[in-house]
């Protein structure tokens, strides 16, 4: 439930995807709960290896298994949890009432069919209509994502295509299906800022008009501020804090949010220093026992080497993974540093 | 902290580990290059695994059929000592031919270190000890004999030497050659380049079996068996240097424009001292990974040519030599063992394929 | 798209007119010429003295142009292929070179075509097998098989086969024909009795050509799942066999269809050694006695005609390449 009363459309509980390698048990997603309600983006921020992809690629049921398996959890969507339904009705699913596009434009279209028969594919899939109508919606939606002349477009090939317009098309054809959800993993990452504002611009309109919730995947703090309504950090398989995106922004709880927060620059703070997270993150191979955070953490002490935090509740909206929150909220209050000076000139 | 200190450790393993540990995975890679390294020892020490002279011929021995080593004679007693039968000759009385009995009475015990016919290793040791034989007055022929009544065992074992080592050679000759060419083709660049680049595209227009053949035709039978050798080599390692040369050409242009080129033609380098020393080593993996693909197909091709008259001339041995006597249906319906140098060209080829895999995965590994 | 394919072809007169060159001068290395066995046969079948045989052959050699220089020969031998027509005679086989080629092209064109077929149906599909059951007891049985199919010597296999089915089976192998068909016209009786005899060969040859293929195919196909926008595919909800006929399948054949071209001289020439030792009445046979007897117009044709077939080939299959790869279209 959240602050307008309304049911999650997508209710993730506990969920635990691991991967069996010869080298041993990679736990790339360990127990992450979050809701994402209908109409709203969910940002989810974190390092590359936090599991933020896998969690995405769970919902969908895309995960390669072997050597990956959903071990625990629901993700409960539409009076149904997804990890129990047969991969049959899974299919009806993906497409159509859940969508996805992925982080490279330049490979995620299929080289030898045209950008329309691609698009009319998953129209013809879902929405069982013939070639002639699904044609007639691929050119309405390339129009939709703004592409000019859709008409000659939908039968070029994708090379024929730039990057930018690429990830336009596949918006289109997420968003074909009329989809509840668009998961969206780092639809920007590969593509030059101008195009990025553009794209997340998109993205927002049409979020607007289909009234749908979206699931944004990236590491870039800048498009997290942009698109989000509210927003979950992860680290090592695991959500460490999650609240609304001004809450974060104004008020992280979590060393490691501060310590995202306060290494980038912002025009609205003037520091003479940047503050820069030391070391890395753990091989998921040879996680630490504790909080997964222990090692690079300044504020690590005790019982942050021995038990894993859980996710608590501070105000009602705003959970954090930490033991020592309250601390930090000391610091901060203080004005003081936690991370060392890196000697980042401002 | 020993957990740290290993997987510091770890992390620094040099390359050279680094390929062996990804060679030691590849399970059928080790099962041939143990094949490979035993059948290499074979071949060196010829003589001295070999049982028999494989020139000699016994013309009242051809045609014998394979005898087994049996550990159980006729009444059921187990002898821990394997034993040869000794064997008559007789012959059927309705089709004349010649049949071999065996007399279970004779009894050849196996022996191993046994003194046996003499020869020179190297040109230099002198010996006449082999591996294994049988007691004094028994035959022993795990293989049998071919029409000459030479033991085929023999045979085999010093057919391994030139069929081996005349793919060995002619790879290693093509791989040399086809470099070169791939180097000089892309250092000069320009008309150069362009010359040989159309040399390579008519080498490989021509199909190359019938160019094979044609090139071996041209071989005067007449010639005296090393330069037969040489030529069969020359024959082989033509037909298949573009390989090489395309790959070398490739990494050459690559390495063009690097620095270092550029620094050590500053430094008043002359081309040739360019390319041999800053290019070459690179190119080394590659040139293993063609050489193990290069040397199965070239022992293929030299027992074919010589199976067809073509390539390796009598009394020179190889295997596809030991197989012209089984061209004729009726020969080998009635003495199917003269087949068996093509199992060991089956086998070796295969060990070979497998071993090369194996170094190939080791050296790049392709994630599968 | 046409000018690209005209060029490429006026590109390769040159080079067939080089090829052809090389090919007439290895074949002329050889000391002595057709007449040396000629004049050998003479005297030790025909009973002539030396100088009697001798004469003969001389005049043989003067009657046909063996006794001028090599490159007047070679003018000659390419003036009357392009002038008329005329590929030279056979000397071992008693008639125009032309005679001899085309009465058994008929049978190598069938036995290597249906080779080509069958291994590419069988390899494509079988690859596709292995790639999406990786690992699994068909996947490591396929890759064994595959592994022997490159590693056993042709004519050795050939050899094989025929003493397990003469020998062991009981049933007659080689040549194309049973004896009473070889001259008996063409019924459907003789249509049966050719493909009894036809699979032999044809299993043997496709063999090492299934092998390849499979192993391409099952690496190319591995490959492509892997790529990024076969993740695209599923996750529009499109069914697995879906995903991997129509997205995969079609990108990971690229390499098979390229070399379809080149695979043609390549089956030609694979079923040559199969030939000769099972004795069929095709080209094989016929190159490797013209070979061994220095019958070199019909060699040097031979050789000329496989270069021919290549070059086709390759153009076909970069045609066929265009038509499955639209990104070649536009270049």
């Amino acid at each position: 439930m959240n602050k307008l009363n309304q049911e999650a459309l997508v209710e993730v509980k506990n969920l635990k995807t691991y991967f069996y390698t010869e080298e041993g048990v990679v736990k790339a997603v360990d127990g992450v709960d979050f809701e994402i309600y209908p109409g709203e983006t969910l940002g989810v921020v974190g390092e590359s290896g936090c599991g933020k992809s896998v969690t995405s690629l769970s919902i969908m049921r895309l995960v390669e298994s072997p050597p990956g398996r959903i071990e625990a959890g629901e993700i409960n969507f539409g009076g149904r949890d997804l990890t129990k339904i047969p991969e049959k009705e899974m299919r009806k699913i993906r497409g159509n009432d859940i969508s996805m596009i992925f982080q490279e434009p330049m490979t995620s279209l299929n080289p030898v069919y045209t950008v329309g028969d691609q698009i009319m594919e998953a129209i013809i899939l879902h929405k069982k209509v013939d070639k002639k109508e699904a044609r007639r919606q691929a050119i309405d939606m390339l129009q939709k994502v703004g592409i000019p002349l859709p008409e000659q477009r939908v039968d070029e090939y994708p090379h024929q295509l730039s990057g930018g317009m690429r990830q336009r098309v596949m918006i289109a054809m997420a968003l074909s299906c009329d989809p509840q959800l668009l998961i969206a993993d780092e639809p920007t990452t590969a593509l030059d800022v101008t195009i990025q504002a553009q794209i997340l611009e998109l993205m927002n309109s049409l979020k607007e008009s289909y009234g749908m919730a979206i699931m944004m995947i990236t590491h870039d703090l800048g498009v997290i501020a942009e698109v989000s309504d509210r927003v979950a950090v992860m680290y090592a398989g695991k959500v460490v804090e999650y609240t609304d995106v001004d809450t974060l922004f104004d008020d992280p709880k979590h060393p490691y949010t501060w310590g995202l927060m306060n290494s980038i620059p912002k025009l609205d703070k003037d520091v003479d220093r940047l503050e820069a997270i030391p070391g890395s993150v753990p091989s998921p191979l040879n996680f630490p026992e504790g909080c997964k955070f222990n090692t690079r953490c300044p504020l690590a002490e005790g019982k942050c080497f021995e038990e894993e935090p859980p996710l608590e509740d501070t105000d009602g909206e705003h959970m954090v993974r930490c033991w020592r929150y309250e601390d930090l909220e000391e610091i901060k209050k203080r004005g003081e540093r936690i991370y060392e000076d890196r000697g980042v000139q401002k | 902290m020993k957990k740290e200190e290993a997987k510091e450790r770890k992390k620094y393993l040099s390359n050279k580990e680094k390929i062996w540990r990804r060679y030691k995975k590849h399970k059928l890679g080790m099962i041939g290059g143990t094949i490979v390294i035993l059948l290499l020892i074979l071949s060196i020490f010829a003589p001295f695994f070999s049982p028999y002279d494989y020139r000699k011929p016994d013309y009242e021995g051809a045609y014998m059929p394979p005898q087994p080593l049996n550990f159980i004679d006729e009444e059921g007693d187990f002898s821990i000592t394997p034993f040869t039968y000794g064997v008559e000759q007789g012959m059927d009385p309705e089709t004349w031919a010649r049949t071999f009995e065996i007399n279970p009475d004779q009894k050849y015990r196996l022996q191993f270190f046994v003194e046996g016919w003499e020869y020179e290793l190297f040109g230099i040791f002198e010996s006449n000890i082999h591996l294994f034989g049988v007691e004094e007055g028994g035959t022993f022929h795990l293989f049998g004999t071919d029409k000459l009544g030479r033991d085929i065992l023999s045979r085999i074992i010093f057919g391994s030497r030139i069929s081996i080592f005349i793919a060995f050679f002619g790879s290693l000759l093509s791989a040399v050659v086809g470099s070169l060419i791939g180097g000089i083709s892309g250092y000069f660049s320009g008309k150069v380049d362009l010359l040989i680049q159309r040399v390579i595209e008519m080498f490989q227009l021509f199909p190359q079996l019938p160019l094979m053949m044609a090139l071996s035709a041209a071989i005067p039978t007449t010639w005296p068996p090393i330069l037969i050798f040489i030529g069969i080599v020359v024959v082989l390692s033509l037909i298949q240097w573009t390989f090489l040369a395309r790959e070398v050409r490739a990494i050459v242009l690559s390495y063009r424009e690097q620095e270092f080129v550029k620094a050590a033609q500053a430094l008043g380098a002359n081309h040739l001292y360019t390319i041999l020393k800053h290019v070459i080593p690179n190119c080394f993996s590659h040139i293993i990974v063609v050489m193990t693909l290069t040397i199965p197909r070239l022992i293929l091709a030299e027992s074919t040519l010589s199976y067809l008259g073509l390539g390796i001339q009598p009394p020179m041995v190889s295997w596809g030599v030991l197989l012209q006597e089984a061209s004729n249906i009726q020969t080998i319906g009635q003495h199917p063992w003269i087949m068996i140098p093509g199992a060991f060209i089956f086998f070796t080829v295969l060990s070979i394929n497998f071993f090369g895999d194996g170094v190939r995965d080791a050296l790049d590994p392709k994630s599968n | 798209m046409i000018s690209y394919i005209i060029r490429r072809s006026l590109l390769a007169i040159p080079m067939l007119l080089l090829v052809s060159l090389i090919a007439f001068f290895i074949l002329t290395l050889p000391p002595g010429d057709y007449m040396t066995s000629y004049q050998n046969q003479l005297t030790s079948q025909a009973g002539l003295t030396t100088a009697e045989a001798e004469e003969m052959a001389n005049e043989m050699r003067q009657k046909y142009g063996l006794d001028k220089p090599f490159l007047v020969q070679y003018y000659n031998w390419i003036k009357n292929i392009v002038t008329k027509g005329d590929f030279g005679y056979s000397f071992f086989y008693s008639k125009s070179v032309s005679a001899v080629i085309w009465s058994r092209m008929g049978y190598t064109l069938l036995i290597a075509g249906l080779c080509h077929f069958i291994s590419v149906f069988a390899g494509v599909f079988i690859g596709i097998f292995s790639a999406t059951h990786k690992y699994s007891f068909a996947d490591y049985s396929f890759t064994i098989l595959a592994f022997l199919g490159v590693s056993i010597p042709a004519f050795f296999l050939a050899l094989f086969m025929m003493y397990i089915f003469s020998f062991e089976l009981g049933m007659g192998v080689g040549g194309l024909f049973s004896d009473e068909y070889i001259m008996a016209p063409w019924s459907i009786a003789k249509v049966w009795d050719l493909i009894k005899h036809l699979w032999l060969p044809v299993i043997i040859v496709g063999f090492a050509g299934t092998a390849r293929n499979m192993r391409v195919m099952r690496s190319n196909l591995l490959d492509v799942l892997g790529l990024q926008y076969i993740q695209t595919a599923k996750a529009k909800g499109l069914k697995n066999k879906t995903v991997i006929y129509k997205h995969a399948v079609k990108n990971a054949i690229k390499p098979i269809v390229m070399s379809m071209g080149s695979a043609l001289p390549f089956l030609i020439t694979g079923e040559m050694i199969t030939s000769i030792v099972l004795d069929l009445p095709t080209t094989g046979p016929a190159f490797y006695n013209a070979l061994v007897n220095q019958d070199m117009y019909l060699a040097g044709s031979f050789l000329m005609m496989i270069a021919v077939i290549l070059v086709i080939g390759n153009l076909l299959a970069d045609i066929a390449l265009a038509w499955v790869d639209p990104r070649v279209r536009y270049n």
